[in-house]
């Protein structure tokens, strides 16, 4: 009847909906260096598929309340001063395994797993896509609403303080906003590779940014690209859909990056 | 201005009363008392992990204390220089975006607090890029923003060779009497400090001794703490307050020493 027919279509507007509101996230995670931090609620998310199959709730709740709880346990150890890199490690890949085997308990529903670990954006329904949407708004919402106060705490804890922002709070805007990107972007990409339509388009993005908020500009227009982007190539060379928007992302770091080497030295 | 504590103490910015902070257990305050009126210039000295910092932290609100109070004057603006501060790399950030923060100002008001920290024409640069005094200035200016009733500073100087951090300490009075603020730093560079500062506050925990900079140069509790041979360069500066005190004979010998 609609537009919205076409899986090709579904699946284009699932990937722009992940990555609009994964870039300027990911901006966030750069900046505060917490690329682990997303890895480690991104494989605890596994844990979450496991949960929601075995209540039978909905995939989305259970992804969400398992990564959200992940990202409150990390940003509370961290607060407390741990080892961060080798705990993170401890925890997102005990997350990951413990999940794979939660999973495998599950009698009856034969699920394919690869489904969730790099995504099936091909697979992605009508209501799959109102809540990809109503997510990446959510999200979106979020970060504009909190976007100079976040800023201030990412900056300098104290500088937030002494403008009384509380930086706790904006650690838990962050840790919410992270939770909500994972949960929607699990049936796009996966698993494996959230963390990566995180980080790239804003790693891409860094070389033409003078500001923060052209940085995280630029960061949604290489994420969308990249998702549309990928979704040709996986179409015309027939490879699977998560993994090649990643590759391809990939792709515009480098040359990015290349390009950003050229721009230093002729600057010079 | 320090023949009226008592009176004073009525229109105090900030009061702490027997603050006691600790970090997992350990004391870094013991009561500490202390207040700073309107105007005043008050410097805390101190060794490395004497609480200086600390002391500041609970005063903007970034600390709770453990037992004691912090009182603060109703609706007090406080201009907020940190003692450093990283800006990553991966953060693309312009002096004028980062005087946006978190409250957005006009190019005119940022513009006039750059001039005030002597730092106009920075505007277009990137933080990143800055020498460590020119990126002391922009976060002067941006405390200045808020046209602060109390200025703080912690160790703004660090990092900033001699001409430079008097450079600073300057531009800080020159500040100081524009606005009328009051101005509350922590140094370990003595000499600096006296030039500038109404009252001293020698701070090791707890507070050893109180009072205007000849005072504090001759106590002995200060003397105990830096040791009289530390760095050369603090007994020299010492040796100029000494002539005004009781005791200038011992002082002088030691200095003597230091300076060979």
């Amino acid at each position: 009847m609609s537009i919205l027919d076409s899986f090709l279509i579904r699946a284009a507007l699932a990937g722009l909906g992940v990555a609009i509101a994964a870039a300027p996230l990911g901006c966030f995670v750069v900046w505060r260096r917490m690329a682990y931090f997303g890895d480690a609620t991104a494989h605890a998310s596994i844990l979450g598929v496991a949960l929601a199959l075995s209540f039978e709730i909905s995939i989305f709740t259970g992804v969400l309340v398992v990564s959200l709880l992940m990202a409150t346990i990390v940003s509370t150890l961290s607060s407390r001063g741990y080892a961060m890199d080798t705990l993170l490690g401890v925890l997102a890949h005990s997350a990951l395994a413990f999940g794979l085997v939660a999973v495998s308990f599950l009698q009856g529903v034969r699920i394919d797993l690869m489904a969730y670990l790099f995504g099936d954006i091909l697979a992605v329904g009508r209501l799959d896509l109102a809540v990809i949407w109503a997510g990446a708004l959510l999200v979106l919402a979020l970060l504009w609403w909190r976007w100079s106060a976040l800023l201030t705490a990412t900056l300098n804890t104290d500088l937030a303080y002494a403008a009384g922002i509380d930086p706790r709070r904006e650690q838990l805007v962050l840790t919410i906003a992270l939770a909500l990107v994972v949960a929607v972007a699990i049936k796009v990409v996966g698993v494996l590779l959230i963390a990566a339509m995180l980080i790239i388009p804003a790693a891409t993005a860094r070389p033409f940014a003078a500001t923060p908020e052209r940085m995280a500009l630029i960061a949604v227009f290489i994420g969308g690209l990249s998702a549309l982007g990928g979704l040709q190539l996986a179409f015309t060379f027939d490879t699977p859909t998560g993994p090649t928007i990643v590759c391809l992302a990939a792709v515009l770091f480098a040359l990015s990056n290349l390009a950003g080497l050229f721009l230093r030295n002729t600057r010079i | 201005m320090s023949e009226m504590p008592r009176a004073g103490r009525r229109m105090s910015l900030v009061t702490l009363q027997d603050l006691t902070i600790r970090h997992s257990g350990n004391p870094v305050l013991s009561k500490v008392n202390f207040y700073i009126n309107t105007g005043e210039i008050v410097t805390v000295v101190g060794p490395n992990g004497s609480g200086k910092s600390t002391l500041l932290r609970a005063i903007i609100g970034a600390l709770r204390p453990s037992s004691g109070q912090v009182i603060r004057a109703k609706g007090l603006r406080i201009g907020y220089v940190p003692q450093k501060l990283h800006i990553d790399a991966t953060l693309p950030l312009t002096v004028r975006r980062f005087l946006s923060l978190p409250q957005r100002v006009s190019d005119d008001v940022a513009e006039q607090a750059l001039e005030q920290a002597g730092a106009g024409q920075l505007a277009t640069q990137q933080m990143a890029r800055l020498s460590g005094g020119q990126f002391q200035r922009v976060l002067l200016a941006r405390a200045l923003l808020c046209d602060p009733q109390l200025l703080i500073l912690d160790e703004a100087t660090q990092g900033l060779d001699q001409p430079g951090s008097a450079a600073f300490y300057h531009q800080i009075q020159t500040v100081r009497q524009q606005l009328g603020c009051a101005v509350l730093m922590v140094s370990h560079e003595l000499h600096v400090v006296m030039a500038a500062s109404d009252r001293v506050i020698c701070l090791n925990g707890h507070v050893c001794c109180e009072g205007e900079p000849e005072q504090v140069a001759s106590a002995p509790e200060y003397r105990a703490l830096f040791g009289t041979g530390t760095q050369g360069a603090l007994a020299l500066y010492r040796h100029e307050h000494n002539h005004s005190h009781d005791q200038a004979c011992d002082h002088d010998h030691h200095n003597h020493e230091a300076a060979e």
